[in-house]
């Protein structure tokens, strides 16, 4: 228990995917311009991360590692999680349509995106069990979540204030992504102070 | 050797060709049918998306539309008649006209009647101005001029004149995609065959509004015994107009003693 628990706060705060990893980054500032629609992607980021972790670890534990071909891993995890998510939205679509329509936009956007990519290459590469990996994943998800609700706020003010032209939209919100992500490396070594 | 080359290539088309039948399957037997109307409906629909109809967009109303029969085919007020007859004749249901209603500014404080409180040089807009303290009027209901409704209307309908939203009758279709942008609320929605309306939002008492603005409602209450429709009342100092009652015959105009009650 104590382990998942300083796997889950170490994805969401020390490693996280968005600031620290600096992977997921395109939706990280696409689409956070507004709460309503951040919330929205974070959602389908943390279904879609958790269901590709759920179907790619057994992949590579029961079928490539036997046959020595771990290798093909990254090919392998696109092609199937590519497959996975147009199958979850054609469910959703027929079976859960206010979901569908909540997360709809969303879904095809990170199909293969590499911070869900990367969740499950990393998961393997740090020799996690199959319950750890899924927590995870879960975690993974959730700090993608917090990035993208506390940086839509930033760009809200954002929006409001009166910035230099030459800095006006991509570079003022990059500027402002690079200071969240230090802000975020105040976590570090907040692990080993939480659970020694 | 070869087995070296097979076992990947052979793994890899296995999956490839597992996801692409599962895939299939799965748009066969979970696809969902796309009511015809809807698409043909949307076509018709102006596409600004402004929520007139009181459904988030669009797309939603003409759902709506092809779902329930008893949703009213004349709820969009930009498309006008023209739009409520055509979606009567896809669905064929009961056409009914389309109440034309167009778009109200509640404020007549130009520079002359009142008074700004500050010289503003953040980012030109209301709600910014809005953030500050209350806004640059005297007045905390008072237009802000920076033109926010401007943006937002999509017709060109509405303008600053004098530092106080105007709206242009011609051109408004009463969508009222600027109602929500204005942050004091001023912009109001009202039928177009109602002409007459009260140009003051401040719920302010009578004799605080005289001492800011000339061109506030001081809820004399002259307005109300002069018509003989009992359509206009005041209530929480500002004098409300029944658009029902109202038979645009002008007695109110006369007798308000700061003018404060307009007609188009």
């Amino acid at each position: 228990m104590k382990e998942m628990m300083i796997i889950l706060v170490s994805v969401i705060l020390v490693d996280n995917f968005v600031l620290s990893k600096f992977l997921g980054i395109c939706p990280f500032l696409g689409v956070s311009k507004k709460l309503d629609s951040a919330i929205g992607m974070s959602l389908a980021v943390i279904f879609v991360m958790t269901i590709a972790t759920l179907v790619t670890y057994p992949i590579y534990d029961k079928l490539l590692v036997p046959n020595d071909i771990g290798y093909l891993q990254t090919i392998v995890f696109i092609l199937v999680i590519a497959a996975l998510v147009q199958l979850v939205e054609i469910t959703l679509k027929k079976y859960v349509p206010a979901l569908y329509r909540a997360l709809g936009v969303y879904l095809p956007l990170i199909t293969t995106n590499c911070a869900v990519l990367g969740v499950t290459l990393l998961n393997i590469d740090s020799g996690y069990t199959y319950i750890q990996s899924i927590v995870n994943a879960v975690g993974a998800g959730i700090g993608f979540m917090l990035a993208m609700v506390l940086f839509s706020g930033v760009r809200q003010t954002m929006e409001q204030s009166d910035i230099p032209v030459s800095f006006r939209g991509v570079p003022s919100v990059l500027i402002a992504a690079s200071i969240v992500s230090v802000s975020f490396m105040g976590f570090a070594g907040i692990v080993d102070g939480l659970f020694r | 050797m070869i087995q070296v080359y097979m076992m990947p290539i052979t793994i890899v088309t296995v999956i490839g060709l597992i996801s692409a039948v599962v895939l299939t399957f799965a748009a066969k037997f979970m696809a969902v049918t796309v009511n015809e109307d809807v698409a043909q409906i949307f076509g018709i629909l102006p596409g600004v998306n402004c929520g007139a109809c009181g459904y988030a967009g669009c797309e939603e109303y003409a759902r709506q539309l092809s779902e329930d029969r008893s949703v009213k085919t004349n709820l969009c007020s930009p498309g006008g008649s023209d739009v409520a007859r055509k979606i009567s004749t896809i669905l064929g249901t009961d056409f009914e006209e389309v109440a034309a209603k167009y778009a109200i500014v509640k404020c007549s404080g130009t520079p002359d009647k009142t008074d700004y409180v500050m010289d503003f040089r953040g980012l030109q807009s209301c709600s910014a101005n809005k953030l500050f303290y209350r806004g640059r009027g005297a007045c905390f209901k008072a237009c802000l001029g920076y033109g926010d409704c401007v943006k937002a209307c999509k017709y060109d309908a509405i303008g600053i004149v004098d530092g106080v939203a105007v709206v242009d009758r011609e051109r408004c279709v009463g969508c009222g995609m600027c109602v929500s942008r204005c942050p004091n609320d001023l912009i109001g929605i009202i039928p177009t065959a109602s002409r007459v309306f009260v140009s003051c939002s401040s719920p302010d008492t009578g004799a605080a509004k005289r001492k800011i603005c000339k061109a506030g409602c001081i809820a004399c209450k002259k307005c109300e015994k002069v018509c003989e429709y009992d359509a206009i009342k005041v209530t929480g100092n500002l004098a409300v107009i029944d658009p029902d009652k109202c038979t645009n015959c002008g007695a109110c105009i006369a007798a308000c003693p700061v003018q404060v009650i307009r007609q188009y």
